[in-house]
């Protein structure tokens, strides 16, 4: 709180206007909606829609299909959120290691972060193309006969693989800044008292950077659960039929393709709650960073 | 600290190696024929057709109305993304002030109200958001293709933290200088504001940009079609034919990636220090 | 405890910026050596390059006859006590103190031992269990101490520790870090760019400044036979008024002002003149002396501080209460206490008297003290 405020009647309101307008209109009324209809069935010939309770909950939930597809993406999920962070961990450490050369590592690392979804799906199909595709050549090598786009394994590795590429640059950018928040005088003392590098840092500077790699692993789990969206629509070219799909996917899919609202709708839900959950930690966890430091 | 430099550069390279091969690949590519590409799988130097392609991908009157070129497509990504993130600072700069400056009765509603907008990401509430801009009449403009996606808190957490962290006395003095709260706002915090603003704008703009689900859904008119539309498109085009254009495909790829890449290289600092600001 | 040997050391930066410029010191075992001087005269990057936290890039550093120039800090037997302190944040002080101790597999039983010896001795068996973020300023300088101290290295190195403390708490712990170092006998660097820190600490004092040692010697020599300008005006607070003056024969001319020098000044022509503001004393009007013209004075409690200007000069003296304060005084000055340095390159000059001016230093073996 600030110590001076200022107390008109009415500016404060007008200054909130726009942006509460938005969020109202594009935020709390579909949300309500999306709520709603998730207890409803439509009528298939747009005739009304008949309230079915939590039917719609329990089909999903209950289903054989919804069931495969959560359990790929909680398994998605774990791999992309790993991944990234291990290899974004891994190179931070390292350019914050080197001075010469750093911000020439730092530059390119970081451009990747402003590629889109749908373009890293574009060209992580290339990459696995059946024709064109170096790695599909590579894995050949050993015998691996790699089919992205029919086998399932196969696109469910592409997919992952993309994904994580994508995801490494933010960790990066994230993690170097941490690191390099660490007062370069605990530094020299653990360098000092410690003559292990790694040791120094697993006891000294993986601790300190507890708070930011918490933040980024909501951050990257909300990331392998929706912003992935483009890649695996990218990547599954509208046949969705055997492909790996994400839960956030299926909503799309169930609602756009499938026309089925009320599914659809239930599903949105059963993420809200997921988000829900994730975005609560988070903020308790970083109102307690605040007294850490 | 003496030793294992080596190591650490050569992991360095190959991460880097990793990260940037794909689009140095993808570049390199495009400039080839597709028959080239087919035969021998993607490039790792250009070749001469670099002018040709492009000037294909831009230009040629191509989807299914034959209305919408790469050019088009082209300035509505950029409309997309200037348009949001001008609309983003604005929206949340004035919310912030509010929030943060003005003691008022329903300040902590809204706040909250603003917060919990971080619960729900737009692929959650897909569907009606589509409904309500359709029955808004906002399907195929760019109102509707920016707008809704303006709901949402994080412009306004950027902001209502800077802002807190602006001294006291500044408004103080402001004040005795005989500044009311909107002189202030204008003269006094919004310059302050400039490096920060500055780096809000270039992560709005590149996330503006970089918009796909949104923009695939609620544009059917393909005079309206961004980029990234454009990149699933060409995708399915595709489905049946017998090369498929991968020269073309990539220097979509390629122009869809260059604006915003280039912007975050250029203001490399600036989009840093945004991106490090929101972890707080 | 160890002896420690900087011979010809330079630190040179890449883009040419020479931070130290081979710098020769040798210390002996049990010796607290204060490196002292402004800011930017190398002294924290020469003990940092002592502790390994900079490379050496001309020179050799031996501890204890070792050259370890290409050892790693952990390595080379020493502790060093930062200025912000730099305890480990997540860790309590218990844990601060024997962490570097756990990561040389010194035994539980040993670590306990030397924790609970070093939180006695700094007084922090109250805080074991605290973590930084909990403590006072002198609190967890303490514990950057106790850290060092459990190690029983062959050297602490000291990096302005006292900097961020307030006035009083300064001035009791430069008492403390004293007594600590003569009671365990480690050799000491200190880093300061406080004179009066480095005065009270010191056995011996080198005086940096760009780079390059002005001087080295016990705090007494420093102060009564300064071996330039620099180091003249450096040490000792008032600084010593240095003046303008001109030698011809017997007769030291300082603008006005003429004092006989009875020959024992070996130089002759333009030279600075060195007066401490202590030595100065007021004499009546009808005496021969210096003709003062009083500007403003400052009351120090015990004494005064009256600044005005001699000829053209300015010059400060240190008056007693009971000397009264007019608008022209006269001033006088005893022959023996003026220094000469030379006018260009500001190196002292010799006088026959200077020699008798240093009493012999007050020190107390170990044993003496509690």
């Amino acid at each position: 709180m600030k110590r001076v405020q200022f107390s008109s009647p009415v500016l404060p309101y007008l200054f909130l206007l726009p942006q509460m307008l938005v969020v109202f209109v594009f935020f709390y009324w579909p949300s309500v909606q999306a709520i709603q209809s998730s207890f409803y069935i439509e009528d298939p010939f747009g005739f009304g829609s008949t309230f079915v309770g939590a039917a719609n909950y329990t089909d999903v939930l209950l289903s054989p299909e919804y069931q495969k597809i959560a359990r790929f993406t909680a398994v998605f999920t774990f791999l992309v959120t790993v991944l990234s962070l291990g290899l974004g961990l891994l190179l931070a450490v390292k350019a914050d290691a080197v001075i010469r050369g750093a911000s020439a590592y730092k530059t390119i690392l970081i451009s990747v972060y402003a590629i889109a979804p749908p373009v890293a799906g574009l060209i992580g199909m290339m990459f696995f193309d059946q024709h064109i595709g170096p790695f599909v050549k590579f894995a050949a090598w050993f015998g691996w006969n790699m089919k992205v786009g029919l086998s399932y394994f196969d696109t469910a590795f592409a997919m992952i693989a993309v994904s994580v590429w994508k995801q490494i640059p933010y960790n990066f950018i994230i993690i170097l800044s941490g690191l390099q928040g660490i007062p370069a005088a605990i530094r020299e003392a653990a360098a000092i008292d410690c003559r292990s590098g790694t040791r120094r840092f697993w006891t000294v500077i993986l601790p300190l950077l507890a708070p930011t790699a918490f933040f980024l692993l909501i951050i990257n789990i909300t990331y392998a659960l929706f912003d992935t969206f483009g890649i695996i629509d990218v990547m599954v070219k509208d046949k969705a039929a055997d492909n790996p799909i994400t839960l956030v996917y299926k909503v799309y899919l169930d609602g756009f393709r499938g026309n089925d609202i009320g599914s659809s709708s239930a599903q949105s839900v059963i993420l809200m709650v997921v988000v829900f959950v994730l975005t609560v930690a988070q903020f308790r966890f970083i109102e307690r960073r605040v007294h850490y430091g | 600290m003496y030793r294992t430099k080596f190591f650490d550069h050569l992991i360095l390279i190959l991460g880097a190696a990793f990260l940037i091969g794909p689009v140095v690949v993808a570049l390199m590519t495009s400039t080839h024929e597709a028959a080239e590409i087919h035969r021998q799988g993607l490039m790792l130097t250009p070749g001469g057709h670099f002018v040709d392609t492009y000037e294909k991908v831009l230009t040629r009157e191509g989807g299914f109305t034959g209305q919408v070129t790469g050019l088009r497509m082209i300035m509505n990504s950029l409309i997309l993304g200037l348009g949001f993130a001008v609309g983003k600072i604005v929206l949340s700069m004035l919310a912030a002030y509010a929030i943060v400056y003005f003691r008022f009765r329903f300040a902590t509603l809204a706040f909250w109200m603003i917060f919990t907008t971080l619960l729900l990401p737009l692929e959650v509430r897909i569907m009606p958001s589509y409904e309500v801009v359709s029955r808004l009449g906002l399907l195929n403009s760019y109102t509707g293709l920016i707008v809704p996606l303006l709901a949402s808190a994080t412009g306004t957490f950027f902001f209502r933290q800077y802002f807190k962290s602006v001294p006291d006395e500044l408004l103080e003095a402001a004040r005795i200088d005989g500044a009311g709260p909107f002189k202030f706002f204008i003269d006094v915090l919004v310059p302050l504001s400039q490096t920060m603003i500055a780096a809000v704008f270039i992560i709005m703009f590149v996330y503006g940009w970089n918009q796909y689900l949104w923009p695939v859904l609620m544009t059917t008119d393909e005079s309206f079609y961004t980029l990234m539309r454009g990149i699933k498109q060409i995708l399915q085009v595709w489905i049946g034919s017998q090369i498929p254009d991968y020269n073309e495909a990539f220097a979509l790829a390629v122009l869809a990636m260059l604006p915003p890449v280039a912007i975050v290289v250029l203001f490399q600092s600036w989009f840093i220090k945004g991106l490090t600001e929101s972890d707080k | 405890m160890a002896s420690i040997e900087i011979n010809s050391v330079s630190k040179t930066y890449i883009g040419g910026t020479t931070a130290v410029d081979a710098v020769d010191i040798q210390i002996r075992d049990g010796e607290f050596i204060v490196l002292v001087g402004p800011s930017g005269c190398g002294k924290s990057t020469l003990l940092r390059m002592v502790a390994g936290l900079e490379t050496i890039s001309d020179g050799t550093v031996s501890i204890g006859g070792r050259v370890v120039n290409d050892m790693e800090p952990a390595d080379r037997d020493i502790a060093m006590v930062f200025q912000n302190y730099a305890l480990y944040p997540h860790m309590t002080v218990y844990e601060n103190l024997a962490y570097g101790l756990k990561n040389r597999r010194t035994p539980k039983s040993e670590i306990e031992a030397r924790v609970a010896e070093a939180a006695r001795m700094l007084e922090l068996e109250p805080y074991l269990a605290r973590k930084p973020r909990a403590l006072s300023g002198g609190q967890r300088q303490r514990v950057a101490m106790g850290r060092a101290i459990v190690r029983k290295p062959a050297a602490f190195l000291f990096d302005e520790p006292l900097s961020n403390l307030d006035a009083k708490l300064r001035v009791s712990m430069r008492g403390e870090i004293r007594k600590l170092q003569r009671r365990l006998g480690t050799t000491a660097i200190y880093v300061t760019h406080d004179q009066l820190e480095a005065m009270t600490l010191a056995d011996r004092l080198v005086v940096l400044n760009g780079g390059k040692i002005e001087q080295i010697g016990t705090p007494l020599e420093v102060y009564h036979r300064p071996a330039s300008t620099f180091v003249a005006s450096f040490i000792g607070s008032p600084a010593m008024n240095l003046l303008k003056g001109n030698l011809d024969g017997d007769q030291l001319a300082i603008g006005p002002a003429v004092i006989a020098m009875a020959g024992a000044v070996a130089a002759s022509g333009a030279v600075t003149v060195g007066l401490r503001a202590e030595d100065l004393r007021s004499v009546g009007a009808n005496e021969a002396g210096l003709p003062f013209e009083v500007d403003y004075v400052e009351e120090l409690g015990a004494h005064r501080l009256v600044h005005g200007l001699l000829g053209d000069q300015p010059l400060s003296a240190m008056l007693p209460l009971e000397s009264e304060i007019t608008g022209r005084m006269t001033l006088a000055v005893a022959p023996e206490r003026l220094h000469f340095f030379d006018a260009e390159t500001t190196r002292r000059i010799e006088t026959p008297f200077a020699r008798q001016q240093i009493a012999a230093p007050v020190t107390f073996a170990p044993s003496e003290l509690v």
